[in-house]
């Protein structure tokens, strides 16, 4: 490997913003895994790009509207069947403040 | 004479229709198979035995009853374990979802239901579709059945390996840089990723949702056509979906590519190509030359840089679609006292993810982050346009491309499973089709020395799925690699 190209200090960040933890060991091993991929992608850095728009989508679609209808929807029983934790009607949360 | 579980879809829905056999001995046939040879494959993650002996039931009491049933009337099929299925479960072979059972069928089970396809269970993949070996299942990964000790590709290796093992005789996979046409080489079976909308997504867990398309893998192109046509057609659930008018695609199933032009892109038998893959592939390209087709070279010079591109925009995308796994509405959580949300959420998505899995949203959460955003994200979807283009190029010359499936052939187990990058590689002649959107097919090619299968992939042009069927019959007819089975017992 030439160049380092994310430290392990940027990986526990981008971790964090990401919401997954790591262990000490598992930002050592993802570091450098991530150093060799990325010192691979760094190849598309040779191709001249300036004046080639993105292609987000193939399709080249914009917003898709419909009618807005009122149609059948899950009962709550069936959409509150798979939370893990639930109250009366409602999906129970941890504390956010 | 074969057993039913051996049969095509094809040839099985004939013989239901006509009384000759019931949906209910077919749907146990397989089982007979499954109960043999699951403990050699892993193919499944979920078994439904009584509900499906129940249905096939329900299909011959309205054959007997002469009511009209669909087209896949008691044909026994896997679904992908990332396709939603109502009240089975659906775990994308993860420990986030591992005891996710949906309220609702996906679009194209729904279909498949209303056509008389009988679901035996949900196939294992890699988890959340992000692999191409099918060894990131939470659940153990699956073999090959040509070679248990070798992988059966991936994502969807479930998927084809069911089918090549003969457990169903047909199969749904999803393909988001390769991952049904992967495992239809790795297991001698054909299997079609289609133009980008034409299959309903609704229902499909997302990975990336710009690249995937749900596809058929099937034991024969008629098959694969078969199922594509059940499951293709517009759908108002997925905004995505392309307005087009419902076709029946067996109907181009001729056996003929009489001066048809194929292009053979030069790259796609690049360094990373394996000296045995190219002369099979090779060997299979002359065959379409004997049938009448006229080659020439064709060249795509952006397709060095699919890697890169592929992978930075799938990384992205899924960073963002996995973010909901929050553990509140479903998925996988903790009873723990104490610590603030963010706290609580990463802990849970340590657990609840695997590695391949938690590397890609942190290596796309990286992509899309501010002060990057430019460099990688964006200059992979530049990238993309420029390999489009060259796609656009290519078709204006010639009516279909062809070349290798996989750069190499089936490999071991656990081979290359600790060295990412080198996994990524296996993508490259796929993923092109999921960055252009183009249709791509792959059927069987051959066998290596050892006995390996390898695929030929035929690229067409948008909506012209047409195309890679009618080449893709066209070889299977001149060819006898469909009538071959693994060595299982």
């Amino acid at each position: 490997m030439n160049k380092r190209h994310i430290s392990k200090e940027e990986v526990e960040h981008i971790a964090w913003l990401a919401r997954i933890e790591l262990s000490e060991q598992e930002k050592a091993r993802f570091t450098e895994q991530f150093n060799r991929i990325l010192d691979y992608f760094k190849k598309i850095d040779e191709v001249d790009t300036k004046k080639i728009p993105p292609t987000y989508h193939v399709l080249n679609l914009t917003n898709v509207y419909r009618e807005d209808k009122v149609t059948p929807s899950l009962p709550p029983k069936e959409v509150l069947k798979n939370a893990p934790k639930k109250e009366k009607r409602f999906f129970r949360a941890p504390r956010i403040v | 004479m074969p057993k039913l579980n051996e049969l095509t879809a094809q040839e099985l829905a004939q013989k239901i229709l006509r009384r000759e056999v019931t949906a209910e001995e077919c749907v146990l046939s397989c089982f007979e198979r499954i109960r043999r040879v699951e403990s050699t494959v892993h193919a499944f993650v979920t078994l439904i035995e009584e509900e499906a002996v129940k249905r096939a039931k329900e299909i011959d009491k309205k054959i007997a009853a002469g009511k009209p049933v669909g087209r896949l009337a008691g044909v026994p099929i896997a679904v992908k374990d990332n396709i939603c299925t109502d009240d089975v479960l659906t775990t994308c072979s993860s420990h986030m979802l591992a005891n996710f059972v949906p309220p609702y069928d996906a679009t194209v089970v729904e279909k498949i239901k209303r056509e008389g396809g009988v679901i035996l269970g949900k196939a294992n993949m890699d988890e959340f579709a992000m692999g191409v070996s099918t060894e990131t299942s939470y659940f153990g990964a699956t073999r090959n059945p040509w070679d248990p000790s070798a992988v059966p590709g991936g994502s969807s290796g479930g998927s084809a390996a069911a089918v090549a093992a003969d457990e169903v005789v047909l199969a749904l996979g999803s393909d988001t840089g390769g991952s049904i046409r992967c495992p239809a080489s790795y297991c001698s079976v054909v299997g079609l990723k289609s133009t980008y909308g034409l299959v309903s997504r609704y229902g499909l867990i997302a990975y990336a949702n710009s690249l995937e398309q749900i596809g058929p893998v099937a034991k024969s192109v008629y098959d694969c056509a078969l199922l594509f046509s059940v499951v293709s057609g517009y759908d108002s659930k997925d905004s995505t979906s392309v307005k087009t008018e419902n076709k029946d695609y067996t109907r181009f199933l001729k056996a003929d590519v009489k001066g048809l032009k194929i292009g053979v892109p030069q790259e796609f038998f690049g360094e990373g190509t394996s000296g045995e893959v190219e002369k099979l592939v090779w060997r299979g390209i002359h065959k379409l030359e004997d049938l009448g087709a006229v080659r020439s070279e064709a060249s795509l010079p952006s397709l060095k840089y699919t890697i890169p591109a592929y992978y930075l925009i799938a990384m992205s995308e899924a960073s963002s679609n996995l973010a909901r796994y929050d553990g509140l509405r479903y998925g996988y959580r903790v009873r723990r006292d104490g610590g603030d949300w963010s706290t609580v959420y990463s802990k849970d998505r340590r657990k609840g993810f695997g590695d391949e899995v938690r590397r890609r949203i942190i290596l796309g959460t990286y992509a899309l982050s501010v002060g990057y955003y430019d460099k990688y994200y964006l200059k992979a979807l530049q990238v993309r346009t420029l390999i489009r283009r060259d796609f656009e190029k290519a078709f204006k010359s010639f009516d279909v491309l062809v070349g290798p499936t996989m750069p190499v052939p089936p490999f071991k187990i656990g081979e290359k499973i600790e060295d990412p990058l080198a996994l990524y590689m296996c993508d490259v002649l796929t993923a092109p089709a999921n960055l252009t959107g183009y249709p791509a097919i792959s059927v069987p090619c051959g066998f290596t020395s050892n006995k390996l299968p390898v695929g030929m992939q035929i690229t067409a042009p948008p909506f012209r799925e047409d195309l890679t069927f009618q080449v893709g019959y066209a070889f299977e007819q001149a060819t006898e690699y469909k009538s071959q089975k693994p060595p299982l017992k």
